[in-house]
């Protein structure tokens, strides 16, 4: 009988769970909506263009991201569906920058033609499913939801590289995109087991916990076994981030695809990537409060577990040489000895308690932190660094802009290695460098869009995505490359396009951690990140030189037909904001600051 | 504010209207004669309107009017602008910036006048060379030390694209030469700028300092409340902030000064140019058309010289303090190389290519002469002909220029050793280009002359050495110049190619000169018409500095006295055991054992 009743209470907790969180799924919902939509209408009628159908669903879906929600206040964390998700501001940033991607895309999608009407089913419910996934890593708070999700946004993705039939490139990238992401996301899989097996729950804060306790007391085999675990995730994430050296599918994949597949691989799929990344690193790296309950704080303030972790002697995990080895002191523990008098005082101790313990916790994590912040930093490094150089010597427009995407997720990735090292010791600091992230992100979704946009008209112009076909298209499109050079220099991050403020945020921050933290890493990053920038001057400039400077190639002069009123408009849409933003930029700033400000704590 | 803002933004307006305006050329992008005429025109009204706002403002107007007898901040406001990291949108002048905007409005003016000669794209000209007006203005009015930066790179993509278009048959290479030795030094400029930031505690600075800074306007009340309310650390983009926290409290430590001095530095001095970042400027000046040398020479390379006095002493005098001899003597070096360099030259804009940097050495030599022999008043006078220097050569490097830019468009080359006897052909032209090239040289009674001497006179209390080689770098400058002059003027009849065409200089041609040859005459005749702007101003910065010298050399002494302290300590513990030694010796248990004490002391030493 009693067996039953607990039955039925779970089945009603999981009923009211599932309720709240149907409601704060939404957006996800009208994606799986649009899709189902995309493919019965088609069953019904040929005659209806199905990029209304989309572009509706797209702008519902950006409605119910709610990112006025940001603007009324305090967003707090909440988890969704028993834990697997999780809803703060940083899951409706994310969303509102994914939807709002999504609206443009479409839009730019209907101008430039691909798809075309027959296609339109397919592709949308390729880019919705993709988009939909995208939307999972961004608030996954769980490891099994964070594979499904790089799986549920890789599939279509594979596709769409492959969108144009029978075009042989084309079907390579997409073949090469497919065995190197099954193999990555295999990679991931392995990781992910070897780290559930050894905390024995895949629930990020709670695993979180697990480790604090772990690695205190962890041998030698147990630190590898970890270390391997995190750099086996990293291969998965790496590879949706097309960091150095997972990078090798870029170039290939965004040569082979269109334009417009290029747009939405390099936007939407390095967000959510970045802010997967972002939760996994501060989901390991530390303990959130709500994670201590009360309750708990009193059980191990019975059993002393905690000031057993304390006290323990441990080993930094970094199998460096110089691992420091730390003390911590076992007086913070002390504080735990109240005794309960009086209701009131009661109450203040739990929440004293709650942050003593917290702390605790988080200082054991330390060396997880520093992991993650050297293995980020170590990869953010090479991943700039070699995006940069590689670009150099590319004549296809389009490889060209694969290598710059590569060396911008390099720059993003910057802005975690602070947070990690910041992390704990200046909460504030370490949202800032989150924050930091955000505009980044924000910046680069309408200066790629931008790009690929003019690329794409600037192929069903000229037929041609080689630099040299581009030499003099000043004198026959001025409107385009004017606006093209632009978006150009605004991802080198020349003032006062809006580039510079995202680099200069993130620089920012590494400048922060470095005068905080001290970590002669972030100095290195600050200067990389530096050296980088004028590096990456070169290969930008030649193409605006081509476009702008040389006399148009008689030989490869392939029509002067205007370009149409509709596009261009379109594109001035894209590039205002990157010229105008500084005026405004507390805009961004602030919507990051809001999308981050309960994601510590 | 609303002032300050239009002459910054007015030049970006203009080019916006210019923008709308009609276009018309042919297939090769040549401008139709009347067309051109109206977007020049346009232009150059633009340019003279920011000119007389710029007057009105500071010296006709009432309450903006600026006041000689002040020191600080004039006309000063501050707006928040991103919160998020304290960024303010603060301007405001003071002496030093003063003469530098009234030198940029000017030359500015004088070089549409020049751009005529602009044929192609004339309207992507004009929109280009308004939009850099703005960044040049905005960098000298800026307080703001983010929104300084902004202006700094704002001028570096207009700059690229007039090189890079109506330059010369290298342009390309020349401009991304520029292109790129300016965002390096820019690049290490902005981590400074960031490391500088973050270091920053308002917190920690005197109240009634930050109230007198409020009160200039200089600083918003709502920080100053801010920083009352606030327990943490508040953090400052303000560069007169900035300069009072390094000056006044020790938020900056001096290795932090140290590093941030020099990467500062490195960003300014790429701008100046000093050796051995100067290898762009040949190059750019070489392949620029006329104006934009004019506008490179004249304003640009100051840009570099107003950061060091402006950004690099007030905010890390200790990098400046320690590395003094750095400054002075990249300067000195770049004076003897520029002017040795210039010797060797054939093209006509080369030679005068090399002279601005070897010009701009003295700008160096003047900031970094810091002596607190005579209350510092030699190295007030190092500053004071350091910036009387850039004026001058602001005036007669654009002069130079001009003049050979105006045989240039004649006969379409610049080898000095075909040219020769224009005396004759071009009588006016060759009078105003003699007169310039004086004040190039620096002959008394021209705008060259003062500068040089107050700087070269400042350097003896410094150090008498690298004083005898400035002197005897005027030989140099005299012998390049006046050889460039006797090859190109004196002589035989011209001969070379392109005789043909040689005509006598137009109304408009002369009217340019004649303004900059008068200034440069007007300069050197009344010198304390510029001084008495800066004088305040200056002798205020370089009191404070000499303040915290003084404080800083006594902490120093300080920190030596209590090593020395606890050497004599140790001393005295070593003597203490030679007299128990002593004592075992007078007591004489035993010489042996004394001497096998000294033979260990032996093995020992």
């Amino acid at each position: 009988m009693e067996l039953t009743t607990d039955f039925y209470q779970l089945i009603d907790a999981l009923k009211a769970d599932s309720a709240n969180s149907l409601k704060l799924f939404l957006p996800e919902i009208t994606l799986c909506v649009s899709i189902v939509l995309f493919l019965a209408v088609r069953l019904i009628t040929n005659k209806l263009d199905l990029f209304w159908v989309a572009l509706a669903g797209a702008v519902v879906g950006l409605i119910f991201s709610n990112p006025l929600q940001l603007c009324g206040g305090d967003v707090q964390s909440e988890e969704l569906f028993t834990g697997l998700l999780v809803h703060d501001g940083l899951t409706i940033a994310i969303r509102t920058v994914l939807m709002l991607f999504l609206v443009l895309f479409l839009v730019f999608t209907k101008i430039s033609g691909v798809p075309d009407r027959d296609d339109g089913a397919d592709v949308y419910s390729l880019v919705f499913g993709s988009t939909l996934g995208m939307c999972l890593m961004a608030s996954a708070n769980h490891l099994l939801i964070v594979f499904l999700a790089i799986e549920m946004a890789g599939v279509p993705s594979y596709v769409l590289a492959g969108l144009i039939k029978g075009r042989k490139r084309g079907s390579e990238a997409a073949l090469k995109y497919a065995i190197y992401g099954a193999g990555a996301a295999g990679v991931m899989l392995y990781g992910i087991s070897l780290l559930v097996g050894l905390t024995g729950t895949a629930h990020l804060p709670t695993m979180a916990l697990s480790l604090a306790e772990v690695i205190p007391a962890a041998g030698l085999g147990e630190q590898a076994v970890l270390c391997l675990a995190a750099v086996m995730i990293s291969v998965g994430v790496a590879f949706k981030l097309s960091a150095v050296p997972f990078h090798f599918w870029a170039p290939d994949v965004f040569h082979g695809a269109c334009a417009e597949v290029n747009a939405f691989l390099s936007v939407a799929s390095k967000a959510a990537a970045l802010a997967l990344l972002l939760r996994l690193a501060v989901g390991l790296g530390s303990v959130p409060l709500h994670e201590i309950g009360p309750t708990r704080a009193f059980e191990s303030h019975q059993e002393t577990s905690l000031s057993d972790v304390t006290s323990t002697q441990w080993v930094l995990l970094e199998d460096d040489s110089d691992a420091v080895e730390a003390v911590v002191d076992g007086d913070s523990s002390t504080v735990l000895h109240v005794e309960p008098q009086e209701p009131g005082a009661e109450e203040i101790t739990v929440v004293d308690v709650r942050h003593e313990i917290k702390q605790a916790y988080d200082e054991a994590l330390t060396p997880v932190r520093n992991f993650i912040g050297l293995l980020v930093a170590f990869f953010a490094v090479i991943t700039a660094t070699f995006g940069n150089l590689a670009a150099y010597g590319q004549k296809n427009i389009k490889r060209l802009l694969a290598y710059s995407t590569i060396a911008h997720a390099g720059y993003m990735m910057m802005a975690i290695s602070p947070l990690m090292m910041m992390l704990s010791t200046d909460n504030a600091a370490a949202e800032e460098a989150a924050s930091a992230l955000i505009q980044y992100i924000v910046v680069y979704l309408f200066l790629n869009l931008g790009a690929f946009a003019i690329i794409a008209f600037l192929r069903n112009y000229v037929g041609s995505e080689e630099i040299e076909d581009y030499s003099g298209m000043i004198k026959s499109r001025p409107v385009l490359v004017i606006c093209l050079a632009l978006i150009f220099f605004s991802l080198v991050g020349l003032p006062p396009l809006s580039g510079f403020l995202g680099k200069f945020a993130i620089f920012a921050s590494l400048a922060d951690g470095y005068s905080t933290a001290g970590s002669s890493a972030l100095l290195i990053l600050l200067l990389a990140g530096g050296i980088n920038t004028a590096i990456s001057l070169f290969y930008y400039l030649r193409v605006i030189k081509t476009m702008v400077m040389r006399e148009p190639n008689e030989e490869h002069h392939l029509g002067d037909r205007p370009v149409g009123r509709i596009e261009m408009a379109y594109v001035i849409l894209v590039t205002v904001p990157t010229v105008f933003l500084i005026v405004c930029w507390q805009w961004v700033a602030g919507f990051a600051d809001e999308a981050v400000k309960n994601f510590i704590s | 504010m609303l002032l300050i803002s239009l002459i910054v933004f007015l030049p970006t307006l203009g080019a916006l209207a210019i923008a709308f305006m009609p276009s018309k050329k042919d297939e090769n992008g040549v401008n139709e004669k009347e067309n051109q005429n109206m977007l020049l025109g346009a232009t150059l009204a633009i340019s003279i309107a920011t000119f007389l706002v710029t007057l009105m403002t500071f010296l006709f107007a009432g309450d903006t009017a600026f006041d000689t007898e002040l020191a600080s901040m004039q006309s000063a406001f501050s707006v928040e602008w991103i919160p998020s990291f304290d960024i303010a949108y603060a301007m405001g002048v003071d002496g030093i910036s003063f003469p530098l905007i009234l030198l940029t409005t000017g030359i500015s003016i004088l070089a549409i006048l020049a751009s005529w000669s602009i044929k192609k794209h004339v309207k992507a000209y004009c929109i280009l060379f308004l939009l850099l007006e703005t960044g040049m203005i905005g960098v000298f009015l800026a307080l703001d030390f983010f929104l300084f930066y902004v202006f700094w790179e704002v001028m570096l993509l207009p700059m690229y694209f007039l090189i890079g278009i109506w330059g010369g048959p290298r342009r390309e290479y020349a401009a991304i030469k520029f292109f790129l030795y300016t965002l390096l030094g820019s690049v290490l400029m902005l981590i400074a700028i960031l490391m500088i930031y973050f270091n920053s505690d308002l917190t920690l600075l005197d109240p009634a300092i930050l109230a007198e800074l409020a009160s200039q306007n200089v600083i918003s009340a709502d920080v100053v409340s801010t920083v009352a309310e606030s327990t943490s650390a508040v953090h400052t983009f303000n560069l007169v902030a900035l300069a009072e926290l390094a000056q006044h409290t020790d938020s900056f430590s001096t290795e932090l000064q140290w590093w941030c001095f020099l990467l500062l530095f490195i960003g300014f001095i790429v701008k100046v140019p000093s050796i051995p970042v100067h290898t762009w400027l040949p190059d750019a000046h070489v392949e620029a058309p006329t104006p934009i040398s004019m506008i490179l020479a004249g304003v640009l390379l100051k840009m570099g010289g107003y950061g060091i006095i402006r950004i690099c002493y007030p905010i890390c005098p200790a990098g400046g303090f320690e590395l003094s001899y750095l400054v002075v003597g990249l300067g000195v070096a770049s004076m003897v190389y520029g002017a040795f360099a210039a010797l060797a030259q054939t093209d006509f804009k080369r030679v005068v290519a090399y002279s601005s940097v070897s010009h701009m050495g003295y700008v160096m030599v003047g900031f970094g002469v810091w002596t607190l022999v005579g209350n510092g008043d030699y190295w007030k006078m190092g500053i004071t002909g350091a910036m009387y220097q850039m004026i001058g050569h602001g005036i007669s490097s654009a002069g130079m220029f001009f003049m050979v830019g105006i045989i240039y468009d004649r006969v379409h080359h610049r080898n000095l050793n075909e040219f020769g006897g224009l005396y004759g052909q071009m009588p006016k032209y060759t009078a105003l280009a003699m007169g310039l090239f004086f004040a190039g040289l620096g002959l008394p009674g021209l705008c060259g002359f003062i500068g040089e001497v107050l700087v070269v006179l400042s350097v003896w209390r410094f150090s008498p050495l690298l004083a005898i080689i400035s002197a005897s770098v005027v030989i140099f400058t005299a012998g390049y110049i006046l050889w460039t002059l006797q090859r190109v003027y004196l002589g035989p009849e011209y001969k070379g190619p392109h005789a043909e065409e040689i005509k006598p200089v137009n109304n408009r041609e002369f009217a340019t000169g004649a303004i900059l040859l008068s200034l440069a005459i007007f300069f050197g005749v009344f010198p304390n018409s510029l001084i008495q702007y800066m004088d305040k101003t200056v002798g205020q910065q370089v009191t404070s500095l000499n303040e915290w010298r003084v404080g800083y050399e006594d902490a120093l002494a300080h920190a030596e006295e209590a090593d020395e302290d606890v050497e004599t300590d140790e001393q005295e513990g070593d003597a203490a055991e030679e007299d128990a030694d002593h004592e075992v010796e007078a007591h004489g248990e035993g010489e042996s054992a004394s001497n096998a004490e000294l033979s260990e002391v032996a093995l020992v030493n």
